[in-house]
């Protein structure tokens, strides 16, 4: 177990880019050719990685989407942190949309179906209306991204992400000066969601979620349309999710019908359902515990029954170089 | 059930209820509880003493409407099976969670009131358990009833215990609600019956 702390310099800082660019593109061309050479895939860079299981699953999606995955560039936004194997991340998740035992959204999203989808972009933009996933992603050049994920529930996991930069996609739709906030809603639709049915939840369907304006166009955060080299699963929030890996899971809103620029900070779901337990930031921070458990220490997965994978949660999950100065002079404890 | 002798029948109710223990053990060896094993054994034993404590409460009801007087006999060995999941599941929780950190464990249960009521629950059954014993019953007397009647105590708080960890769906909590209930409304519906007669003669 490697545990990385915030003032390590990533590997990539010390190998010259171009000779840790030239390694990678040298590791993955050696293994697409002896080992998936004859499918003619291209393979992205954790594919390379050792300890990497080959995800059985099927690979369930448009073809473009699959030639768009494919062909992602390894970025240089890369822990070197352990990932956790394929299964955990596609077997073990909260979606509460699908049921809200962590083996529910793999058992009740199979039906689900993420294609064909479209994004409606709202608000105080420049352009605004409806668009197919393929035209979000046309021209965008998806990126892996190996990051931490660290749940509210003092678990973690080490993902290897594909998708491309908020920002890049929110430049395009010109967001005008009185754009603030961006919100974001996940699909609302009991008939596939078994769950949003239930008399019994809390939850006031569909989810939304929100990040400032600087906050969204952050280089780390990104929109991801796969893992593990693969198309995004059901059950990680098919076809489109927001990852925000400095602040809890549960920001990281799955499912992405709708974005929309706003002047106000927007409304978010676990926020209403339980405010003193849940704010508007959910930034990652050891030193402010959640009502019902300690934020110092967190369960990296797979932890195993003997031998516990508890480390010590870093401020921000990690990320303090990168983004602690969009919260400078901001009190942590009152805007958790 | 009633023609199998009582020593037979003690012995399939014991191997049953170890059930959920060996299951819990075939899965753990076998690596099949998920990502999070420790999360997934505290959840698992915590039910299971919360189901012991269904059955166990269960006994005198079903011994009156069902006249099911067999069942008397084993009703310790259920309640001994609620003291022996809830042992698991503190023990899960300080292993597996708190990496055996004790003084986590005073600080955890005097933060989260989820554990503050959780804790003297199992109390409770930790001293239901001790004096079950034919001599401590001897030994206490009359109060050995009253001090019995705590399980009653130990059943709200454990369920307090789930209802406050409720984060989205109400619908565990609302079953466990009902049969909580259940159990209790039928004790208290007998004894102001009990008492109306007594007022009457």
């Amino acid at each position: 177990m490697l545990i990385k702390k915030p003032s390590d310099i990533p590997s990539s800082d010390i190998t010259p880019e171009a000779i840790y660019r030239a390694r990678r593109d040298f590791m993955r061309g050696a293994f697409s050719v002896g080992v998936l050479g004859a499918a003619g895939m291209v393979v992205p860079g954790v594919l390379a990685e050792p300890g990497y299981v080959a995800a059985e699953a099927e690979n369930k999606g448009p073809d473009w989407l699959k030639r768009q995955i494919a062909s992602a560039t390894a970025d240089s936004h890369k822990v070197s942190d352990k990932l956790t194997p394929y299964e955990h991340v596609t077997q073990y998740n909260n979606f509460y949309e699908f049921g809200y035992n962590k083996d529910d959204p793999a058992e009740n999203s199979k039906d689900f179906q993420p294609h064909p989808w479209s994004l409606e972009i709202a608000g105080e933009a420049g352009k605004t209306g409806r668009f197919t996933l393929e035209d979000i992603l046309k021209g965008m050049t998806l990126e892996e991204r190996v990051y931490r994920l660290r749940c509210v529930e003092a678990w973690s996991m080490v993902i290897p992400w594909v998708g491309f930069p908020l920002a890049s996609l929110l430049k395009r739709f010109e967001p005008t000066g009185n754009a603030k906030y961006v919100a974001f809603t996940t699909l609302k639709d009991p008939k596939q969601m078994p769950a949003q049915k239930s008399a019994f939840s809390s939850i006031d369907w569909p989810y939304v979620e929100g990040l400032r304006m600087d906050e969204a166009m952050h280089p780390l955060t990104i929109l991801a349309v796969g893992l593990y080299g693969k198309v995004l699963p059901n059950q990680n929030g098919a076809p489109l999710r927001l990852v925000v890996p400095w602040k809890y899971g549960f920001k990281s809103i799955k499912s992405i019908v709708k974005i929309e620029f706003t002047e106000k900070e927007p409304p978010t779901t676990w926020n209403i359902s339980a405010p003193q337990e849940y704010g508007f930031y959910a930034n990652v921070n050891p030193k402010v515990d959640h009502p019902r458990w300690s934020q110092a220490t967190e369960r990296r997965l797979p932890s195993g029954l003997f031998s516990p994978n508890i480390i010590d949660t870093q401020l921000f999950n990690g990320y303090a170089d990168e983004v602690a100065h969009l919260y400078k002079g901001m009190d942590l404890k009152k805007y958790y | 059930m009633q023609q199998i002798p009582t020593s037979w029948r003690r012995l399939i109710i014991f191997l049953c209820a170890l059930i959920p223990f060996a299951w819990l053990v075939f899965n753990t060896i076998t690596q099949q509880l998920g990502a999070d094993p420790a999360k997934t054994i505290v959840l698992f034993t915590g039910e299971w003493t919360i189901y012991f404590l269904f059955i166990t409460l269960s006994v005198t009801p079903l011994r009156r409407l069902l006249a099911w007087s067999w069942l008397m006999s084993h009703r310790r060995m259920l309640g001994l099976f609620a003291l022996f999941y809830g042992l698991l599941h503190l023990l899960s929780y300080l292993i597996f969670i708190l990496g055996l950190d004790f003084s986590r464990l005073v600080s955890e249960t005097l933060k989260r009131p989820y554990i503050t009521v959780g804790f003297p629950a199992l109390l409770i059954l930790v001293a239901l358990g001790i004096t079950s014993t034919q001599k401590m019953m001897r030994r206490l007397g009359k109060n050995w009833v009253k001090l019995h009647r705590l399980v009653y105590l130990a059943l709200i708080l454990a369920w307090i215990h789930v209802l406050w960890q409720v984060r989205s769906s109400y619908f565990e909590a609302a079953v466990y609600g009902a049969i909580v209930a259940v159990l209790l409304g039928i004790r208290l519906f007998w004894a102001v019956k009990k008492n109306k007669r007594r007022v009457a003669q």
